[in-house]
């Protein structure tokens, strides 16, 4: 996606939802949703996650806040946002004695969408399910079962399409197929979010990544600029002497001084050209330092988000 | 109103009755013959007359009301039931249709199959007993409303029923014995004083003996009774379902 900001096509604002339990599952959360992007809602079981596409999908009833779908209030004008938002949900939730292609064009039929046997065609073509569609849903493969649900969520051509879990219980090869498919859409111009806990997911095929932890958002950010977070390494210099100061011809080196001066922190950011690790090795040297150990470390998407999710708790 | 839609819901139910065709039509022949055989030949052949009427002829009209009642009642709790435990329901609610579309799809579908089961006992009835319709037009509206107020009756079991047990419950615990106490194999003034009494208390009673009315123009209560007891049954439960989609009980949370 390019760099400018586009209109939001979801807008989350102030949400909350608490059951009848008295259980809160989401405490006030807003969030934009820009057209044409993917966005990956991380977050451990039990975030928040489901609970929020529910209510924005209409499943569930917030207990204050408001959403829009591509302008409409998804209570006061529900069809004209619901039509727009297609859902994968993340059970296996299907008709176990109907056929593929039946199931489909219920679901256009369903939605108000005239019928259309060549766009179900395509539909199906492209989710490699067309040699199923005959066959009866009870018949299929867990694989094959989230394919239909995809189909079933893209036979009204959604504009804003929610997959829920996506990967759950989805072997390799589906999932990198299932990348594909969503990078395909994205490129028609469909909007894209989905909620995972693999954190190589967000990875693979966000734009941007929002975290969710115990009912709120803790950050949205672009996944270039997480990765520029992820792509700084730490090289750590442990020293045979200490330093008390840093010598005037390292000055030009991203470097701190720890562990009492035994040691020394340089960062870098790997996606350089150089890194400047040959250099400093040989300053430090030519400075007659004697080096006693070196190590390096990187932190992850996963570190960034292990760490929020445990600060917010 | 979103006519696809409601076509959508209306055409899948239906695809679904015509899939289990053996249970949805042979079934209630079947069951209907021996109710020939066992009340009309067995036991009605030491009968001789009800109220001027062979006990043959007598039992079709209540033996159309309790099979059209019972599958109506078991269509449409099943068909919004069924959904709700697979999961499905999500699509449902997540779809840009109304309650009342949903409404209109599943109990349409429902007392559509409740009609098909009723006019196919009714062709039945032909082979077994000489039979004649005195008010067809009657018969036939008294049969669809009975088949759609049933049908909401239905559909309001299968939202609030949360297991199969409870989809059970309803029919086995009231609306049979309601339909066997309501007259379908006898005459009620055949009961002793005080049961005819507490029949009176039986919605039903008013619904078979109009549709009685239909076959043989003879009624235990008057007509305009019985269709004051089925509009009053039927906006009973218009008024609980219209509470249900308020509230988007057991359907939403």
């Amino acid at each position: 996606m390019s760099g400018e900001r586009m209109s939001a096509i979801v807008s989350v604002k102030d949400v909350t939802k608490t059951y009848d339990g008295g259980f809160t599952a989401l405490k006030g959360v807003s969030l934009d949703i820009e057209q044409g992007e993917i966005l990956a809602l991380l977050g451990p079981n039990g975030a928040g996650k489901t609970t929020l596409i529910s209510v924005i999908c209409g499943m569930v009833n917030a207990t204050s806040g408001t959403v829009e779908v591509g302008g409409y209030d998804i209570v006061e004008k529900f069809r004209g946002a619901r039509s727009l938002i297609g859902l994968v949900p993340q059970e296996l939730s299907l008709e176990p004695f109907e056929t593929v292609l039946n199931s489909v064009k219920f679901s256009r039929g369903l939605f108000g969408k005239p019928r259309d046997d060549d766009y179900i065609e395509r539909t199906l073509r492209q989710l490699s399910l067309w040699d199923k569609k005959d066959a009866r849903v009870k018949e299929l493969s867990g694989g094959m079962k989230r394919r239909v649900l995809i189909a079933k969520a893209l036979s009204h051509e959604p504009r804003v399409l929610f997959l829920d879990e996506p990967s759950a219980g989805v072997d390799v090869e589906l999932r990198k197929d299932m990348w594909e498919i969503v990078r395909g859409l994205r490129e028609d111009g469909v909007t894209i979010i989905l909620t995972t806990h693999y954190i190589e997911e967000a990875e693979a095929i966000a734009d941007r990544v929002g975290v969710i932890n115990g009912g709120e958002i803790l950050l949205v950010k672009d996944k270039a600029e997480l990765m520029s977070q992820m792509g700084q390494k730490q090289l750590t210099i442990e020293l045979h002497q200490p330093v008390t100061q840093m010598p005037e011809a390292l000055s030009g080196y991203n470097l701190s001084i720890g562990n009492d001066g035994y040691c020394l922190e340089y960062s870098y950011d790997t996606r350089g050209d150089r890194t400047g690790i040959t250099s400093l090795l040989s300053d430090l040297a030519a400075q007659g330092l004697m080096l006693k150990d070196v190590s390096t470390s990187q932190s992850s998407l996963e570190d960034i988000f292990v760490g929020l999710v445990e600060g917010a708790a | 109103m979103n006519l696809i839609a409601i076509k959508a819901i209306y055409v899948y139910e239906m695809t679904r009755f015509f899939r289990t065709l053996l249970q949805s039509f042979i079934s209630p022949v079947i069951s209907t013959s021996l109710y020939f055989v066992v009340f009309g030949g067995a036991i009605g052949s030491r009968i001789e007359t009800v109220e001027g009427i062979s006990y043959g002829a007598f039992i079709v009209p209540g033996l159309i009301m309790l099979s059209v009642m019972t599958q109506s009642t078991a269509n449409a709790s099943f068909g919004i039931y069924f959904p709700k435990f697979i999961g499905t329901v999500y699509e449902l609610l997540s779809a840009p249709v109304s309650y009342v579309e949903i409404l209109i799809g599943y109990v349409g579908a429902a007392a559509t199959k409740a009609l098909l089961v009723g006019l196919i006992i009714l062709g039945t009835a032909f082979l077994f007993v000489d039979l004649q319709i005195a008010h067809p037009i009657a018969m036939m509206a008294f049969l669809v409303m009975t088949c759609f107020s049933f049908s909401l009756l239905g559909f309001i079991i299968g939202i609030w029923a949360r297991s199969f047990e409870q989809l059970q419950l309803i029919p086995l615990l009231v609306i049979t014995p309601l339909v066997f106490l309501g007259g379908s194999f006898y005459s009620v003034s055949m009961l002793p004083p005080i049961w005819q009494s507490i029949t009176m208390f039986n919605p039903v009673v008013y619904l078979i003996s109009g549709f009685r009315w239909a076959f043989f123009d003879s009624a235990e209560v008057s007509i305009g009774l019985s269709l004051f007891a089925i509009a009053l049954f039927t906006g009973v439960c218009i008024a609980i379902i219209g509470w249900i989609f308020k509230t988007g009980y057991r359907l939403k949370s």
